[in-house]
């Protein structure tokens, strides 16, 4: 399926030089600004009509939000959009749809319970009369599916379907809108290898009709294979707009991560601090989702965990956390084979898990500093199942003091800040007495004080101890504090660094799978 | 009794289990048929068959309408006091006049509409919880009825009452409206774009929006219907009465909630249908009728509907998750 130079025809769909031809998506200095949070700065963006036009950079860099913008899905605060240059202002993804924009989401967006006829005209259906008009429909959806070569009965239920063929249904629905324009957010992230090769031929057949193509995706090789032309976002900003032919995979890695490491880390431990180790990992497999992983925790170190989002990262902390239910590989603590059968099991074998999302998963929102400190410890301290206020009022005392948590223990924990709720989080498993704690993003939307009050607590944690993994999407956070690092991608152990070795291009090339093919996109 | 483990025997496990998913409740009420007429003395005459229709067609009508609610993951609380409300109303417009029968019925009609428009609003407009909403408005037609009426009120005339007990064939005329509103729910649930749209709105809302559907819309129209649904029931029951009174329609709020989801549609919508309904209706009606003729008690009657509810959810919760 590769042609020589490793693209499928990349020019074949127009005669004219690429830059010749009409823009048909202008974006000119949109911003748009979420609550505490510039998702986009000023970002330009120009789509030529009938390109293949991929979006890179790290998570959070604004990728989605600006696909979202472009489908009507979101406002934005400011800038000008134009559609085949008329500006335009689309308030609801119906506009866009008016416009023959459509979009396919990194989540599934299908009704479980209908057919795939039903969803594909889900808000058009054809009519006859008073009644929907379910033969043409069903027809219809056999012929879309038949141009793109796929073999799925139109009256299927689409819970009934594998991944890759809902992606095709998605695909099939967006075409069905007479889309010009198709929106693409990372379509192969949840596919297999050879589902994401089919799945690429069908971008370069409907590119080969004239359908211009926005492309999210975090593989580079994707991208080099079926790009023209990549635009790197980067914190909200734009950053560079090349053609595919005239950057290297190295130059768009470096566009993408390019700045400074802070220096306010804690230091590293020193090799004599580290010992034993606490947790041991082998052969973890959990269908579909983790292979072979196998790795150790020693005493005194931090474990750095480092990957793209939906490389395993949070679903291997799930699995050592018995939320996951394991198919075949052992699990260690102290050298004792440990069978989790769910999360309070883990959490009486001492492991504590700081999940990423905090406010869902970390914390009991309405509830005060002191409930939420307690609450899985309770059994520890209980005295024939009553709570001994007395040991519990010192005990929370003393982890607010260490925490440097200035709040009274009565406040409600939705009324503090993000740093202070992720130190209610912490103060939650040393209460534990954890052996092991899982800290996943364990700063994201804190600010900078929070964020190296947290990271010293984390190394002295380490210090004193206990076991430290740490999952960050933030590079400049994983080498700053990580001992050794372990880079993820698809389910998979692929690198391993010791901190000091570790930059961030060579986890970046790692985790996006750019390093087996260098230079310049060859697969 | 000794033929159906015959039977059964020749299918495997597998296949019956998968056999009833696809059937949904019709299984549960056929068997209840066939042991009610088996075991129970005077169950299975055509007398009692009608008179369990018959007593199917207020409760019949009020869970049509509540099923379009369920169906796009709402639910109306409101349905009792407003089959009480518009009995009031209704039997007062009649006044024991021929004449005013039809501008009375349209009245009807109409309270339930505007009822049903302002609890689709209150959840969509003002992004209020189902529950919430239309207990609130449940709450408010209470209040205002009683502080007006304590007892029967109003007089429907001699003629108006052929709906309760007049009949065609020897089937009571309120069957024949239970059975046509449920076809024309039917027909509207599975062939129309706006019954497409109320399976996909709780199928999942926001990818309807996504898609193009005006979810508010469905949402409304479905409070809508379930209104006239409450709306024909209180037209029924005065009939039956000869009056409107505060309490008619005591009950019917939790009882057609009870009957839909027996029927099979899940309180998280998306799913269910009209027959469904009316499976989970005549259930409820058999078993009161088969309790009656087996001298349970009133209160010995609500444990087993209880237990027959919890049983029925739990077979689905079941079934589903396999």
């Amino acid at each position: 399926m590769t042609s020589s130079n490793g693209r499928l025809n990349p020019t074949q769909s127009s005669d004219e030089p690429l830059m010749q031809r009409q823009p048909i998506l202008e974006l000119r200095n949109i911003t748009k600004v979420f609550p505490g949070v510039k998702a986009l700065t000023d970002v330009n963006f120009d789509c030529l009509r009938g390109e293949v036009h991929a979006l890179v950079g790290e998570n959070g860099a604004g990728k989605s939000t600006l696909l979202k913008i472009l489908s009507g899905a979101y406002r934005p605060d400011g800038g000008h959009l134009a559609i085949g240059g008329r500006e335009v202002h689309l308030r609801h993804p119906h506009d866009a749809q008016k416009y023959g924009i459509s979009i396919i989401y990194q989540e599934f967006n299908l009704l479980a319970e209908r057919t795939v006829a039903q969803n594909i005209f889900l808000g058009r259906e054809p009519m006859r009369g008073w009644r929907v008009d379910a033969r043409a429909m069903i027809d219809e959806t056999r012929a879309l599916l038949d141009d793109l070569g796929v073999d799925i009965d139109p009256r299927t239920q689409v819970n009934s379907l594998r991944m890759a063929q809902q992606q095709v249904v998605e695909i099939a629905k967006a075409l069905s809108l007479n889309a010009d324009v198709v929106l693409m957010d990372e379509p192969t992230a949840a596919l297999s290898l050879y589902e994401v090769d089919n799945l690429l031929q069908l971008v370069q057949r409907l590119r080969e009709r004239g359908i211009t193509i926005v492309y999210i995706s975090h593989r580079l090789e994707e991208v080099f294979r079926i790009a023209d032309r990549v635009t790197v976002l980067k914190d909200g900003h734009w950053i560079a707009t090349r053609p595919t032919a005239e950057v290297t995979q190295t130059e768009l890695v470096g566009m993408m991560v390019g700045r400074e490491i802070s220096s306010y880390y804690p230091p590293r431990a020193k090799p004599a601090d580290i010992g034993a180790p606490i947790l041991e990992v082998r052969g973890l497999n959990v269908n579909n989702w983790l292979r072979d992983v196998s790795f150790q925790v020693k005493r005194g170190e931090i474990l750095g965990i480092s990957g793209l989002e939906g490389s395993g990262r949070t679903f291997l902390a799930r699995t050592l956390f018995g939320a996951e239910k394991i198919t075949h590989g052992e699990i260690y603590l102290n050298g004792q084979r440990q069978r989790f059968k769910n999360p309070y099991d883990a959490i009486q074998a001492g492991i504590g898990f700081i999940t990423e999302d905090r406010k869902r998963e970390g914390l009991a929102l309405i509830m005060s500093i002191r409930k939420n400190m307690m609450l899985p410890s309770l059994d520890i301290r209980q005295a024939l199942g009553f709570i001994q206020f007395r040991k519990e009022s010192t005990l929370v005392e003393d982890l607010s003091k260490s925490l440097e948590l200035h709040a009274t223990e009565d406040t409600e924990v939705q009324n503090l800040s993000g740093g202070n709720q992720q130190k209610v989080v912490l103060a939650k498993w040393l209460a534990t007495r954890a052996k092991l704690l899982i800290f996943d993003e364990p700063t994201r939307g804190i600010d900078v004080g929070a964020k190296a009050s947290i990271h010293q607590l984390m190394r002295q944690m380490a210090a004193e101890g206990v076991g430290v993994i740490m999952i960050s999407s933030e590079l400049p956070e994983v080498l700053g504090m990580s001992d050794r690092l372990l880079v993820m991608r698809q389910g998979e152990i692929v690198g391993e660094f010791r901190g000091e070795d570790a930059t961030e291009t060579s986890i970046m090339k790692m985790a996006t799978g750019v390093s087996q093919s260098e230079p310049q996109g060859a697969v | 009794m000794e033929a159906a483990p015959q039977v059964e025997s020749r299918w495997t496990a597998g296949q019956v289990s998968g056999y009833l998913r696809r059937m949904g409740i019709f299984p549960i009420l056929a068997l209840l048929v066939v042991a009610s007429s088996l075991f129970v003395p005077g169950f299975a005459t055509p007398e009692n068959i009608v008179n369990v229709f018959q007593r199917s067609v207020t409760l019949g009508l009020v869970s049509i309408g509540q099923t379009f609610a369920i169906i796009c993951g709402s639910l109306d609380l409101s349905v009792g006091y407003s089959i009480s409300t518009i009995s009031v109303v209704t039997a007062i417009a009649m006044n024991n006049r021929t004449e005013n029968i039809v501008p009375a019925v349209l009245i009807a009609l109409a309270i339930g509409i505007i009822v049903g428009l302002v609890n689709g609003l209150i959840i969509t407009k003002l992004k209020i919880n189902a529950f919430i909403a239309t207990l609130g408005t449940s709450l408010v037609l209470q209040g205002v009825l009683f502080s007006g009426f304590d007892n029967y009120a109003g007089k429907v005339p001699e003629v108006f009452q052929t709906l309760a007990y007049g009949e065609i064939a020897g089937i009571p005329l309120g069957v024949y409206l239970f059975l046509a509103t449920a076809l024309i729910a039917f027909l509207i649930l599975r062939f129309t774009k706006f019954g497409y749209h109320l399976y996909a709105v709780g199928g999942n809302s926001d990818v309807s929006r996504l898609s193009g559907v005006r979810t508010d819309r469905v949402v409304i129209i479905a409070h809508i219907l379930t209104g006239l649904g409450a709306a024909l029931a209180a037209v029924v029951l005065i009939a039956r009465l000869r009056a409107g009174g505060p309490l008619v329609g005591a009950g019917y709020d939790l009882d057609s909630i009870s009957a839909v989801v027996v029927g099979g549609a899940p309180l998280a919508g998306g799913k269910g249908g009209v027959w469904g309904t009316v499976a989970g209706v005549l259930i409820v009606s058999i078993l009161a009728n088969v309790f009656n003729f087996l001298n349970v008690g009133a209160f010995a009657q609500d444990v087993l509907r209880g237990i027959v509810l919890i049983v029925a959810v739990a077979i689905y919760s079941y079934r589903s998750s396999r």
